[in-house]
């Protein structure tokens, strides 16, 4: 009734081929897009800026990252917040040492060292499957811990470690308000979206997919698994490395290497098998949870007005996102992308369901 | 029809999410009060819990204290809100976000707790007008007050601290040139907090011949034994412990295991609670630590907060852990916090001043003896005098022991640190912070 494509006919290539074919997709989507880029900066304050939708935008696009390896590739990592690392101590490095360097010029350069670095760890790949590389990807993880608070060159010779950032100017816009961050961010999500959106229905996608349905038959159809596995990678570390450089310079501000634990590697994977595997809608919604909703499970007793002691809180923050985690996954084992999928379903055949 | 039960579920679960998100979004509107708002970040959960819950119980304890027995600062009653970080960065960061606003005149000022969150804020401070205290820990080079404009490490440095330790060392083995071809291994909590001494352990080491061994302990510091293994190897003759929490303890258990004498260990500041030593049991006797200005014991303003706050059913923690060395501590960096509103209060009027405003306070602290005695902390604390260009006051610290069973001070010790080899240190490492930032230096000379 709402949702059907009845009546909408393609008559030509570029109609059918479109990244939304459905109109009311893209009606929907526009509004999206107006909501966040207009509605969101004239009606959030800095607190909900800084603290929920920057994180939030970031780990996005680092989530999207994971997922064109994760879950388009099938190759497993829990090593990606390393990758984030060496984007954000390459875009440092590259802001120190050359200062006049357009912001956007650094944050492609930390994306592709993050891409080399990335390509290097994703080299066993080509022989081991499944958990083993998940196992070879936690290498990357503790090497690039070690290399970032051990070598001092990476972080200019802090005395304590942690470096901080100068404040980012390009075209002579300076990014300093939280509405300015938020929106540049949006803007950089909005791109890398649409990048990965063509990638993953393009050839190169789909050599993905194919590797990670089966990697024999893919090979067997004529696609090369070093390519395949190796692109997956360095797409992967790009996205993620970007995301790291930004989180680094749009977030932290200063940061030592802890910033980039396994906890964090652990997160991204999380956010991608609770939205959804393969899914770019998926890791909106899984950043989302794992970004904004334990803050706002901190928060919502003291607006309620409940008299918990703050470690109260803290536990109850845990025990409740822990089960919530359980219940998403029992519920919907495929992640939030897939119930949102369901959702547009039935909105299809209201009000007749089968 | 069970999909749809799941369904309406889920839109439930939605419509709260959204519900609070909007809850979140619409700043409560405050009514102009007489209040004075103090955030609170605190840490009473995750690895370091035994160390962040006497401190925040000493800190809100003094709060109400001040609340219960003077009616408030000058006629301006102390509101508070505690948020907890879990000494993790970026929950630190997001606490702070959410409690710099709040209160009739915003955040009064921070105390962060943490070296990690006070270097992640310090960048925000320029633009929100808020001091941060950093008590006996942050940033060693924001003792510059001409670069670091909102910083306030009052009571010393890890820079002071470590040079302190050296100076005691050398007087135990009859002046620090005797200290030449001598060994000292630094354990360290491998995070900002137990990298900041290093720089000037090195700048000593240059100066006196001594090897530094530099022996980092991951976080939360239970796995030590690779640590020990080297310890044991290299045969330090003497080992600095610059950990916190659950790592200081499991420290001193790897040295009775590693048969390392603890007469030769001595801790930094945050080294030196009854947390530290107890659950090494005897094993921990003849350790030793910096400790500056609040020593445990019970003084004039114990008897005050037994009476006034624990009394009527008030007390933040339980009535026997009055008096620990880390819940002094909290109360030490709460009096300082209210003496600076106290003073900007002469200058700017008894009501709800601003975190501006509690900066010049803050700048202009002269916490001398009788002061001290007045506020019921006598013994507990030295003076504190600060200046525009001065953040940390000229801070000495003594050495106490752990004899088994409590904390003994070694009397007649004394040390401050030698501010010929740290003032250059703070200059270069200010200047450089201010050609990252491109801050232009503050004149204090028209500021007054």
């Amino acid at each position: 009734m709402f949702y059907r494509e009845n009546g909408q006919f393609k008559t030509t290539y570029a109609a059918d081929q479109q990244m939304l074919p459905i109109l009311q997709d893209r009606v929907f989507m526009a509004a999206v897009l107006v909501i966040a880029f207009v509605a969101v900066p004239l009606l959030a304050n800095d607190y909900l800026f800084l603290s929920l939708l920057i994180p939030f935008l970031i780990l996005t696009l680092a989530a999207i990252g994971l997922n064109l390896l994760v879950g388009y590739c099938g190759q497993i990592s829990i090593g990606h917040a390393a990758f984030m690392a060496v984007g954000a101590y390459a875009a440092y490095n590259i802001a120190l040492r050359i200062p006049q360097l357009n912001f956007l010029v650094v944050l492609v350069l930390a994306g592709l060292i993050a891409a080399a670095v990335g390509m290097l760890f994703g080299i066993p790949s080509l022989r081991i499957k499944g958990l083993y590389l998940a196992v070879a990807t936690l290498a990357a993880q503790f090497f690039m811990d070690w290399v970032f608070a051990r070598v001092k060159w990476f972080t200019d010779y802090a005395g304590s470690g942690s470096v901080s950032t100068a404040a980012i100017e390009m075209f002579g816009w300076k990014v300093d308000t939280p509405t300015e961050k938020y929106v540049f961010l949006l803007a950089i999500l909005t791109v890398f979206t649409i990048v990965a959106k063509n990638l993953v229905r393009g050839h190169i996608g789909r050599a993905w997919m194919a590797m990670r349905d089966m990697d024999v038959a893919a090979e067997v159809i004529g696609i090369r698994p070093v390519y395949a596995k190796l692109s997956a990678f360095a797409v992967s570390s790009f996205y993620v490395g970007v995301a790291g450089a930004l989180w680094g310079f749009m977030h932290l501000g200063s940061w030592e290497p802890l910033a980039f634990n396994l906890t964090l590697s652990l997160n991204l994977l999380f956010m991608i098998i609770i939205g959804g595997m393969g899914s770019l809608l998926g890791s909106y919604f899984g950043a989302a949870f794992i970004v904004v909703l334990p803050i706002l499970l901190n928060q919502i007793p003291t607006l309620m007005g409940m008299p918990l002691t703050t470690a109260m809180i803290s536990h109850l923050e845990l025990m409740i996102f822990g089960a919530l985690i359980v219940f998403f996954l029992i519920v919907e084992p495929h992640g939030l992308a897939r119930l949102w999928a369901v959702g547009k379903e039935k909105l299809r055949l209201w009000p007749f369901p089968h | 029809m069970r999909q749809a039960a799941k369904s309406r579920l889920l839109a439930a679960a939605a419509g709260a999410v959204a519900t609070t998100i909007l809850a979140t979004a619409s700043v409560p509107a405050h009514a102009q009060a007489k209040e004075q708002f103090f955030p609170v970040l605190s840490y009473r959960t995750g690895a370091y819990a035994p160390n962040g819950v006497p401190f925040a119980n000493g800190y809100v304890d003094y709060l109400k204290l001040v609340n219960a027995r003077d009616g408030g600062i000058g006629g301006v009653k102390i509101t508070f809100e505690e948020c907890e970080t879990g000494y993790a960065t970026d929950r630190g960061v997001e606490c702070y976000e959410r409690l710099k606003g709040k209160g009739p005149t915003g955040a009064t000022l921070f105390h962060t707790l943490s070296t990690g969150i006070t270097f992640a804020v310090t960048d925000k401070t320029f633009a929100d007008k808020i001091p941060i205290v950093t008590a006996g820990y942050g940033r060693a080079d924001s003792v510059d007050g001409t670069v670091f404009g909102w910083n306030f490490p009052l009571g010393g440095t890890y820079w002071d601290a470590a040079d302190m330790l050296v100076q005691h060392i050398g007087k135990k083995e009859g002046g620090v040139d005797k200290l030449k071809g001598k060994k000292i291994a630094l354990v360290y909590h491998d995070s900002p907090y137990g990298k900041e001494p290093i720089a000037l352990l090195q700048e000593r080491a240059k100066m006196h011949g001594y090897e530094l061994l530099l022996l980092p302990v991951t976080h939360p510091g239970v796995e030590q034994k690779a640590t020990w293994l080297q310890v044991r190897q290299q045969r330090p003759d003497y080992v600095f412990l610059w950990g916190w929490g659950v790592m200081n303890s499991t420290a001193i258990k790897e040295a009775v295991a590693t048969g390392y004498p603890r007469e030769k260990m001595y801790g930094v500041w945050w080294s030196g609670a009854e947390q530290d030593v107890t659950p090494a049991g005897d094993g921990a006797k003849g350790y030793s630590s910096l400790v500056f200005q609040a020593p445990s014991g019970q003084g004039q303003v114990h008897r005050d907060m037994i009476k006034h706050v624990y009394d009527k059913g008030q007390g933040t923690g339980k009535k026997e852990e009055i008096g620990e060395v880390l819940y002094n501590r909290g109360l030490t960096a709460a009096m300082m916090s209210v003496e600076a509103v106290k003073r900007a209060q002469i200058k700017y009027g008894k009501k709800p001043l601003k975190g501006e405003e509690v900066r010049w306070g803050l700048e202009n602290l002269a916490i001398d003896d009788a002061s001290i005695k007045k506020l019921g902390f006598d013994g507990f604390m030295t003076p504190v005098s600060t200046s525009c260009a001065n953040h940390s006051g000229d801070p000495t610290a003594g050495i106490h022991t752990w004899d088994g069973k409590k904390w003994i001070i070694e009397k007649g010790t004394r040390l401050s640190a030698d501010q010929q080899i740290i003032r250059p240190m703070i200059r270069a490492s200010a200047e450089k912070y201010a050609a990252e930032k491109k801050i232009t230096r503050r004149d204090c000379a028209k500021e007054q």
